[in-house]
Order: C-alpha cells, then structure tokens, then sequence
C-alpha cells in the first residue's frame, strides 16, 4: 500500500485520546459531567445521541485504508453494532447501534490499527477530505494525500480551533477534474504547479446545508512551506468573526459571503503576515517524510492490457466500473455499494471483510472512500479483473452503475438521524427499483441524483444533476426535486423545479424529467447538459401538466 | 475542589478587579482588563507593558473565541496574568494552557485531580503554540525551538 | 395522551416511561399528563434516563402511537432494516409507522 503508517508520536496521540475520553466517559456515566457538557467531549470523538443509539462516525483520513484497517471496521460492525456500517459522503464510516459503554473499548480498537474517531463531529475542523483516485489518476500533479496528511495532524487536537462557530471541512485535490467537491468545502485546495513548484490554490467559503455557495478563490497560490501559518490566518479570522448568534448562520460560507471575499482575503493576508513570524510551518522535510510513505509501490512491468470482454455481464460491469490507470496494465476499480434493493452506502459486516481481503490479494492492500459513498480499489491488475468482478458480485458487490442513476447519494435520513424531516432511503431504493433496468440506466448516461432527508444536506442534494430533499409538511414527508447541480469542476447549484410531491410523486417526476430529457438531448449531452441548455420550463411542464 | 486554580509560579495571581475593555480605553492606570467575546484583544496590544491581569471572559464554553484571544496577546509579548473566567469547564483546561492562559476563575469549582490529569494527558503535541512546547514536527526533525 | 420517552444514557436505547420506570417497548408507556416535565428531570438527574422529553400520542387499538412519525420510528426501528425493529417477526408492522 501507500499510505501513510503512524510513528510513535501518531501513536502516542491516538492512545491518550483514548484514555481521555475513557475517562471523560467514566466521568460520565457516574454524573460527574451534565451532558451539556459532555456533548461537545464525545462530539469530538465523532459519538452523537441518534434516533435509535447512539451513533459512532469514525475518521478515515482522505478515504484511504488499507486491508488490515478495513478488516477492523468490519470487526467493529460484528462485536460492537448489528453487523453493518455506514459508508458516508466525506469518506468517513458510519455505526448507528453503539452504546456509551463500549465507545473507549471501540476507539482502543481503532487505535490499535491506526485509527479513530477524533474530531469527526463538533464546531471543530473535520476529515480532510480528498480524490478517492489520488496517487493513480492520470491527470493529477501531484498525490495530494501528504498535504491532506499535514493538515490532519496539524488540525488535530488544536487547542485554537476546537470551540468554532461551526464544523470546518477541508477537501484537497491536485486535478483539475473535481472529484471530491472541492469547492463546496469551507476551505478547498486544488494543487497546482507553477514553474516547476507544486502549491496550493485555495477556495474559502463554500458548502451546502440552508444557504448553499461555491467558494471563491481566497489565495492564487500558497507554498507548501507557508501552507500552515496560512491554515491559521483563515481559521482564526473564522474563528474571531464568525457568527455565533444563529446555528444556520455560523459558516464560514455565511461570513466570507457577508464581509465579502476581497475583505476576508485582505483580514486574512494581515493575519498571515503575522503567523508567518511566529515560527509554526514545519519545515520542508516533514512534507517531503509524509510524500515518502505515498511514493508510487513497485508496480510489475510488462503486463498486459488486455481484457477478456467475452462474458457480457463482466463487459457491462468494466465499463463502468474500472477506470483508467496512470500505470500501464492497471487499473482503478470502483465497487458499487448501491445494489438495488440495498441501502446507499451500507456494507455488511461479511462485505466489509469480503473487500479487506480483496484489497490485500489485488489492490496492493489498499482500499478508499469515495464521497458519492462507494468504494476504491486502485491497483488492480488488469489480468485480475475478472477474478475480482466474480468474486464482487457473488457479495452483492458486482453493480456496474458508477455516476448513472442507480448510483444515488442519500444521508441516512429519518430511518435513523435525529435532525432529519424525512426518510431518504426508501425513496432512493423506489428511485433504484423504477430504474432497475441496466440497458435503461447506460442509456440514460451519467445523472448524479443525491437525496437528503433535511436541509443539513449531508446527501449533498444542492450538487446533484437531480436532487431531492425531504422535507416536513404538516408532519407528513414531502419532497422537494431540483435540478442542475454539480459538485464536480462545473461546480453549480441546482434549482428547486416547484411544488414538493409525496414518496411516489417525486418518483414519478424524475421518470418524467428523464424523458424529457432523452427527447430533447443532443449528442453526447448528460442529462445536466441538457438541462442547462433548455432551461426549466420543459422539465417544469411535464411534471406538473 | 477549585475555585480558583494559577499555574503562575508559586500561584501568584492579582486581584485587582478588572476594568471593561472600554474603560480600560478612558483610563490611563488600569492595570487588570477584561475581554468579552467579540471585542478586539488587539486594542490591548499597545498597553501591554502596563497591563498585570487580562481576563478573557467565557459566557457560554461552546464560545472559542476566547482561545483567540488568548493567544493573540501571548503572541505579542504579553507576560502578565491570562485568567479564563465563566463558563470554564476542567475539560477545556488543556487546550486554555496551550494558547497562553495561566489562570482559571470557573463558574464552577475544578477537581484537581481532572485538571492534573488532563495537563499530564498529551506527551507530545502536533501545533507550535505559545506555550514553547516542541511540536511533534520539530522533534521529528530535529527543528530546536524558535 | 402525552407520553415521556428519552434514551438510556450507557446503551443509547430508546426507551419510554411506564409510570414507575423506563421500558423499551412503548406499549407500556403511560400518560404523564402534566408531570413530564417534572418526571423528566428528575430522572435525568438520577441518570436513569438521557436527554428525555414529553411528546404527544394517542391510544388507539394497537396500542400507544406517538402522533410524529420520528417518534414512531425511534419506537420501532428503521422502516428500511426491519430485521432489525422491535418487531423483526410482524411484516406488517413498517405501515404502523406511516
């Protein structure tokens, strides 16, 4: 694998979180904490109070983990939960029947593979998240996963920035092509290269949730060597300003979008020329320490790239799930966790373990997390691709629907969050169910449908192609359709079409919509092209004739 | 349990009573001053020298912006008495001793034996901060402290 | 009816008051009438109950139904997992929610 391995220190770290928080669970459980005041403390360990337990959301640091560490989640989901987890849209995993009592046990688990759940909740800076094809993609500058790694420690445990206005989410890629939605993070990081040297472009203030925006470039370039004293300069101009009179108002997004860009960047400039004499980037070599660990492995020479397409369901599945490698006789496999009569983003316990054990025969031991909630294996041998795909879809892991419409993003809704106003998975498996048919499916190309249960949008449904949200009517659900999104490097903000439908209704319009579609697209146009070429009212009049 | 609890040597603390940031303005020999969240700790930057006790008060513990605060004045050379007051909960003690504040007046009392074992918790830290701790970066690299 | 319900602080389980204690199960749940508040601290404070509420429902033939269907969900279980509701055995029992 590449990916990073802790040194004692990492390990060190983990270790006396987890005896923190044993203790601040003990202190706890014995009433010595109120749990107003013990809220923030597990928040802080990714533990919430759900609708039916509490819920366990643990860190999977820019959506990479090797076979041991996947193992683990799966053994986490059989001891401690009902045999399943959770895969989420910022690459993180997710346990929804865990009880207090366990959570030490759980996170001294983790620690003893590398992993926890620190800081994957709270009004503090979250998962870095990145490219779930970092390190393979042919069009990228650079791996951006060591810049992502740098900013996970430094983010770590900050004694500054733990009491936020609100949650901090940095995403960091090194492509021009978007696949982790860069821009609709409070802070987004494209890598670059300029005369010969890679920095970072960096966007502040985008995301999703009530007010949705696209952050606009704060900083043209910014060098690895500075990155750190520039991270403080943005967050502590967050911190001082940013709103706390109103929960809906506390982003960054709100206050870059309310100061405007040219006044945040102006704050931030001045603080950064401050931070810059204090000393706090680490030098060069501890980038270039981390970048060691992801250099490109040994891959084998002189294979072939042949592939064997004479079964046609492996064919279908090829073509849609196995993408082009930077190396030749490679390839990037992606795993569908959207089967149809499944649950977006669930994997069982035997799942779990099923792809641990894959990614150590045929992906150098290495697995990722992409956020439309699938899963990456990014070195697979093209000579192995058909021994994979039989073995994938003999676990119900064989869908061959990679960014089409069976492919949905949806949060978990009101099955089982407690800030939902609506159940989303039911509406993804009818959505699923209706366009089951694989032939439909391809011939309707890439449509990015993305479902939240309530305007915390952590479906990302404002940058879906389509995108519903659920909604309270009078304590009946209800749906409201958009259209347009994108959360992609054509990064746009869909629209709400008009009046919300009840579960079936909101089926019925996208089947409507799809056809409107295909009668009117050009060649070669998705479905989102067409839109933005024709405009609403088409889609508009055959939805609501 | 603790109603009070300084990490200045011997214990020492002031107890002149803190003027508001505003009158600190009008008045030429304050020498204690305290901050609320949402007031500029820059305006202090120029009287430093005059000044022995900032209080940073914390109404609600969810309000970080204390913690700014805090360490804007230690970046600027401030060496006197940096008191959190208010909504101070021993679980943030930590984090308070890291971005400079070296006294603690919390609504309610602290149990010693949390506080000692929450200030003892962490061998190493990731962030360069005021307190001249070593980051872990500097360690790793033999970087001596600045 | 107005009925107390909350969860239990070591499990995370739902849980709801039956007059002298906490069940899981909410046919046993009992009509607080005005006391919920009241109970609901009380409790809180023992640490026999986290973070509980008063919520309305209404008696009907099956027994105690929450008038929000969050509640209605948090009694059963997630309508899309039902091998893993309170009532794994009833396959009529997802349309008792809506």
């Amino acid at each position: 694998m590449t990916m990073y391995a802790y040194d004692k220190y990492d390990q060190q770290m983990v270790d006396a979180r987890v005896a923190e928080f044993r203790d601040q669970t003990k202190r706890r459980l014995a009433g010595q904490l109120t749990e107003d005041q013990f809220k923030p403390l597990r928040l802080m360990n990714g533990l919430y109070l759900q609708l039916h337990a509490y819920m366990l959301r643990v860190a999977i640091p820019y959506g990479t983990l090797s076979g041991k560490q996947m193992r683990m989640l799966g053994h986490i989901a059989r001891k401690y939960d009902r045999d399943y987890g959770h895969f989420t849209t910022r690459q993180n995993i997710q346990y929804n029947w865990i009880k207090l009592e366990d959570a030490p046990d759980i996170l001294a688990d983790l620690a003893s593979v590398e992993m926890h759940a620190i800081q994957t909740s709270g009004n503090c800076i979250r998962n870095i998240s990145s490219d779930q094809y970092a390190g393979v993609a042919a069009d990228e500058v650079i791996d951006p996963r060591p810049w992502a790694e740098i900013l996970r420690q430094w983010s770590s445990f900050h004694p500054e920035f733990s009491y936020l206005p609100r949650k901090f989410k940095i995403a960091v890629i090194a492509s021009q092509e978007d696949r982790a939605a860069m821009r609709l993070h409070d802070i987004g990081i494209e890598l670059v290269e300029r005369d010969g040297v890679i920095g970072g472009k960096v966007f502040v203030g985008g995301g999703m949730g009530r007010t949705p925006m696209i952050a606009p470039e704060i900083r043209d370039f910014i060098a690895a060597e500075e990155l750190i004293s520039y991270m403080e300069a943005c967050l502590r101009v967050y911190n001082r300003h940013g709103r706390r009179d109103n929960k809906y108002k506390a982003r960054i997004k709100i206050l870059v979008h309310e100061m405007g860009a040219d006044e945040y960047r102006r704050q931030v400039e001045e603080e950064f020329a401050h931070m810059k004499t204090l000393g706090i980037d680490p030098p060069i070599a501890e980038l270039e320490r981390i970048a060691a660990h992801f250099a490109p492995p040994a891959y084998e020479t002189g294979l072939s790239d042949e592939i064997d397409r004479s079964d046609p369901d492996f064919a279908l599945w090829v073509d849609s799930q196995v993408t082009a490698h930077k190396q030749p006789g490679y390839a990037i496999v992606n795993i569908s966790l959207k089967p149809v009569e499944g649950i977006p983003g669930d994997a069982s316990s035997a799942q779990i373990e099923l792809m641990a054990d894959l990614a150590e025969h045929y992906s150098l031991d290495e697995l990722r997390v992409t956020h439309a909630q699938n899963i990456v294996l990014p070195y697979v041998k093209k000579a192995d691709l058909y021994t994979l795909w039989q073995k994938l879809d003999e676990a119900g892991l064989g869908s061959a629907n990679l960014d089409l419409i069976g492919d949905i993003i949806a949060c978990p809704g009101l099955d089982y969050c407690s800030l939902a106003n609506a159940r989303s998975i039911p509406v993804a498996q009818k959505i699923a169910r209706r366009f089951s048919d694989a032939g439909r499916q391809r011939e309707l190309g890439e449509l990015k449908l993305k479902i939240s249960g309530c305007i915390n949008a952590c479906g990302h449904h404002h940058a879906g192609h389509i995108g519903i949200l659920g909604v309270d009517r009078k304590g009946v659900e209800n749906y409201q359709l958009l259209f347009g999104g994108s959360g992609a490097e054509d990064v746009s903000l869909a629209k709400i079409v008009g009046p919300g439908f009840d579960e079936d209704g909101v089926v019925d319009a996208i089947e409507k919509a799809t056809d409107v579609y295909l009668a009117n697209r050009s060649e070669g146009e998705r479905f989102v092209d067409t839109y933005r070429r024709i405009g609403m009212d088409p889609f508009k009049e055959a939805i609501y004739a | 349990m603790l109603e009070f609890y300084s990490l200045r040597e011997n214990g020492e603390t002031n107890e002149q009573p803190a003027v508001t940031l505003e009158a600190f303005a009008g008045q030429s020999n304050a020498t204690a001053v305290r901050i609320e969240p949402g007031e500029d700790a820059r305006e202090l930057l120029p009287h430093l020298g005059q000044i022995a006790l900032v209080e940073v008060n914390f109404p609600a513990f969810g309000d970080g912006r204390g913690y700014s605060a805090a360490a804007i004045l230690r970046e600027a050379g401030y060496k006197g008495e940096l008191r959190a007051v208010g909504d101070v909960l021993v679980d943030q003690i930590a984090y308070m001793v890291r971005v400079g504040f070296d006294s603690f007046a919390p609504d309610q009392p602290l149990d010693p034996a949390v506080v000692e074992a929450s200030l003892a918790r962490y061998a190493d830290v990731y962030q360069k901060t005021i307190d001249a701790r070593l980051p872990i970066w500097a360690k790793r690299h033999e970087v001596a402290s600045a | 009816m107005r009925i107390l319900t909350g969860n239990d602080l070591a499990t995370g389980d739902v849980t709801w008051w039956t007059g002298t204690g906490w069940s899981r199960h909410i046919e046993e749940a009992v009509d607080v009438g005005d006391k919920g508040e009241e109970i609901a601290q009380a409790e809180n404070a023992a640490r026999r109950v986290n973070v509980p509420y008063v919520i309305d429902a209404e008696q009907d033939a099956n027994g105690v139904r929450p008038a929000h269907i969050k509640d209605r969900i948090r009694a059963l279980g997630p309508t899309v997992r039902l091998d893993l509701s309170l009532k794994p055995a009833d396959p009529a029992i997802g349309n008792w929610v809506i």
